[in-house]
């Protein structure tokens, strides 16, 4: 953590109608959108942002440990998507995950009580930052090894398409993971058994220090990977909150209807068909994140000014622009969603620090689902918790 | 008991579960239409369809990560590796992902997928196709790992498998596959002088073994051999060897290295004061140096003397027919470790 992030972190930043004005509008086509809806995306992505900058300030504090990769910037991809989804539709992600969480529907307590590694975190503290899981909101986990989900979602999808449902799997990665074999077998079993799944890549240029034009082959034209596996490819502007989702609802559609028909394994779609609806879906989001890699990273490998002129397209900026001068929301309204959204993390970091510390005996829960034979009092050996046999 | 094959009994356990049981499917590769590269899944794809039998690409990683989401969301995954030496590339989802979601979600997200394919040496497949896998996983918490040793256990063992709850490495052999038919050499034949444990054959359809009970294959007084998988054939023939001596060895066929049961392996070495342990992976850091080393911490005082090991020689498995077979754990190897632990070398 460097000293300027820490100022930032502190710095109370306002969202302001005029903030970012002449600069760059939204998708204006997606105002058929209730203002509603538009209200509900502000909030969620207002909530992520100072869910964030609360999440930093605790780990300064050292009250949060481990890896910690903070959202910001980012808020429009996990929003605009997940707001196309139905409420059972799975997302399962990276371990950049708080925002997918919150965007999911995640109480934000929970998910502070997790990093902080309380009993009453989202996963019994057992997670942390990159492991978030959330059952009931059909979040099925970040995961950390880069790449790693993306078979996962296929699965997902696979039993969709087994069970016959009609839900779709939002699969989200970081564009690290494109180079991974895993992210190439989940694309080609997807693919040939038409699986309704959309790949998400939260492209935001860097994985770690390493930008994507030295990491990946064909980093303009990633269209290529899709095509390479006969699927459907499409982008969007991930700054722009309104184009992820008009793209997303799409999108999820299309997979949606195109499942169906198609229960039985073993057809093969017709790729070639202009626009065919077939089921698997490669999104590619391009975003952009504020902050470094982990709360470790000094950001030595871009400059500042690449920052800051990433941040004049702010999406939350953009987002207030338009419903002020649309007339769907007065700066006063603003204030007062941002007001709540301070509250609220805060709140999450207040119950974080007053819930109760781990009871030790965790340490052997959940490690079996049924455990039996020797091993039924915890996950050692009774040899080695001390206990003898007799 | 029913003359009936190991490969048979590991269909016929897949095939009575998947008929109860609309959430069971197995994936692999060619276990559809090519009918199983050991033709261990012969037949299913006509019984069950497309749908629940899936052949997948060659691709471990996908489709064993696969199993892995599949079985997050409630299915059963029966997924097939053609070789477990093949499953190093899916390292990541079979050691990463599967034992440890349900503890890193705190418990809400399990994976009740079975894992299981054909183990360790045997068939000259040279070092890269010989590989034994139960030393490198009974150190995962969150896995269970079976090692069947017999057609009767093959079965009730992978029906208890895919009951199971949670993630399970079943492990069989190439060798063992063939194993029961008529002719060839048969674990009823150890019922022969009667007083060996008779594994009677039940048909019931509820008929599984439960894991992390060890079964004593054949009970004895004077030294405990504890072994699982192949190797209890080895030490049956160690035992037959052995009895012409005077000498009355007590077979242990732990059938689980996770759970294991100690208790049962403790009690027989207190009777006899005497331990060998045998596995068929590499002796540094083996199954069988876990497992000495736990009766160590709980029968010092019983034992009159070291606990052997024998395990793989420390080499890659060779190509060469007499080297690979030198290589393994045999009867000569474990009837002279049995000698030399109860001093009548
Ligand atoms: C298999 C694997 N290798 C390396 C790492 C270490 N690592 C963690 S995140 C990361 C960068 C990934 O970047 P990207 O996929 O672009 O995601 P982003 O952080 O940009 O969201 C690396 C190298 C890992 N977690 N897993």
């Amino acid at each position: 953590m460097t000293e300027t992030n820490l100022v930032e972190t502190n710095s109370e930043t306002t969202f302001m109608g005029s903030a970012a004005q002449d600069k760059a509008e939204v998708d204006t086509t997606s105002s058929q959108l209730s203002n509603d809806k538009l209200i509900e995306m502000l909030k969620s992505m207002m909530q992520i942002r100072r869910f964030e900058e609360r999440t930093m300030q605790s780990y300064m504090q050292q009250k949060i440990g481990g890896f910690c990769h903070i959202y910001i910037g980012q808020e429009a991809v996990a929003v605009g998507s997940i707001g196309a989804t139905k409420p059972d539709d799975p997302i399962v992600g990276a371990y950049r995950d708080h925002g997918l969480a919150l965007a999911r529907g995640m109480d934000p307590k929970y998910a502070m009580a997790e990093m902080f590694g309380k009993i009453t975190g989202c996963a019994k503290g057992k997670g942390g930052s990159m492991h978030f899981f959330d059952k009931e909101h059909h979040m099925y986990g970040g995961h950390a090894i880069v790449g790693g989900q993306c078979p996962l979602g296929a699965g997902l999808a696979f039993a969709i398409q087994y069970e016959k449902k009609d839900n779709v799997v939002l699969c989200y990665f970081g564009d690290g993971a494109v180079n991974q074999g895993a992210f190439h077998e989940a694309f080609n079993l997807a693919s040939i058994w038409n699986l309704p799944v959309i790949f998400v890549l939260e492209n935001n240029s860097y994985s770690m220090g390493t930008h994507i034009n030295r990491g990946t082959a064909m980093a303009n034209d990633l269209r290529a990977k899709a095509e390479a596996y006969g699927m459907r490819y499409a982008e969007c502007d991930g700054l722009d909150v309104l184009d992820v989702y008009t793209t997303f609802k799409r999108e999820i559609d299309r997979t949606r209807n195109a499942a169906n028909p198609q229960w039985e394994r073993g057809i093969i779609p017709d790729y070639k068909r202009e626009g065919a609806p077939v089921g698997p879906c490669f999104m590619n989001v391009k975003t952009y994140r504020y902050k470094g890699h982990s709360m470790s990273d000094p950001q030595k490998y871009r400059a500042k000014e690449e920052v800051e002129a990433k941040q004049e397209l702010d999406p939350i900026n953009r987002l207030v622009n338009h419903l002020i001068d649309n007339n769907i929301a007065t700066q006063d309204q603003i204030d007062e969603f941002d007001k709540a959204a301070k509250a609220e993390a805060q709140a999450a970091v207040k119950f974080a620090n007053e819930s109760p510390e781990m009871p030790i005996e965790e340490l052997f829960t959940d490690i079996y689902v049924n455990p039996y034979g020797p091993y039924k009092k915890g996950g050692l050996p009774q040899m080695l918790q001390g206990k003898d046999l007799e | 008991m029913r003359n009936i094959q190991y490969r048979e009994a590991l269909r016929e356990a897949m095939q009575e579960e998947m008929r109860t049981d609309d959430r069971i499917f197995l994936m692999g590769e060619e276990v559809a239409e090519y009918n199983g590269a050991y033709k261990v899944s012969q037949g299913m794809v006509e019984e069950f369809g497309a749908r629940r039998i899936v052949d997948s690409p060659i691709s471990e990683t996908g489709f064993a990560g696969l199993g892995v989401g599949a079985a997050m969301y409630g299915l059963r995954p029966i997924i097939e590796f053609m070789s477990w030496s093949f499953c190093l590339v899916a390292a990541d989802q079979i050691i990463n992902n599967a034992p440890k979601m349900l503890y890193m979600s705190g418990g809400q997200f399990g994976c009740p997928a079975v894992f299981r394919g054909n183990n360790g040496a045997g068939g000259q497949l040279g070092s890269t196709h010989s590989w034994c896998v139960e030393s490198m996983f009974s150190s995962v918490p969150g896995l269970k790992l079976a090692v069947p040793s017999t057609p009767r256990d093959a079965k009730g063992m992978l029906k208890a498998a895919i009951r199971d709850e949670d993630p399970v490495f079943y492990l069989e052999s190439e060798r063992m596959l063939g194993l029961g038919a008529r002719g060839d050499k048969d674990f009823s034949r150890y019922l022969a002088n009667g007083k060996w444990a008779p594994p009677s054959y039940e048909e019931d359809d509820n008929f599984v073994i439960e894991f992390g009970k060890a079964d004593i294959k054949k009970p004895g007084a004077d030294c405990t051999i504890v072994t699982a998988g192949r190797p209890v054939h080895f030490a049956l023939d160690a035992a037959e060897e052995l009895e012409k001596e005077g000498i009355d060895v007590e077979v242990i066929d732990v059938r689980t290295y996770r759970p294991l049961d100690i208790e049962t392996i403790v009690n027989s070495v207190r009777k006899t004061n005497y331990c060998v342990v045998v596995d068929q992976s590499w002796p540094f850091a083996s199954v069988a140096s876990e497992i000495a080393s736990q009766v160590y911490e709980r029968c010092f005082d019983d034992l009159d003397n070291s606990i052997i090991r024998v395990n793989n020689d420390d080499v890659p498995a060779p190509y060469n027919r007499t080297m690979e077979q030198e290589m393994l754990p045999n009867a000569r190897k474990i009837a002279e470790a049995v000698r030399s632990v109860t001093y009548n070398s």
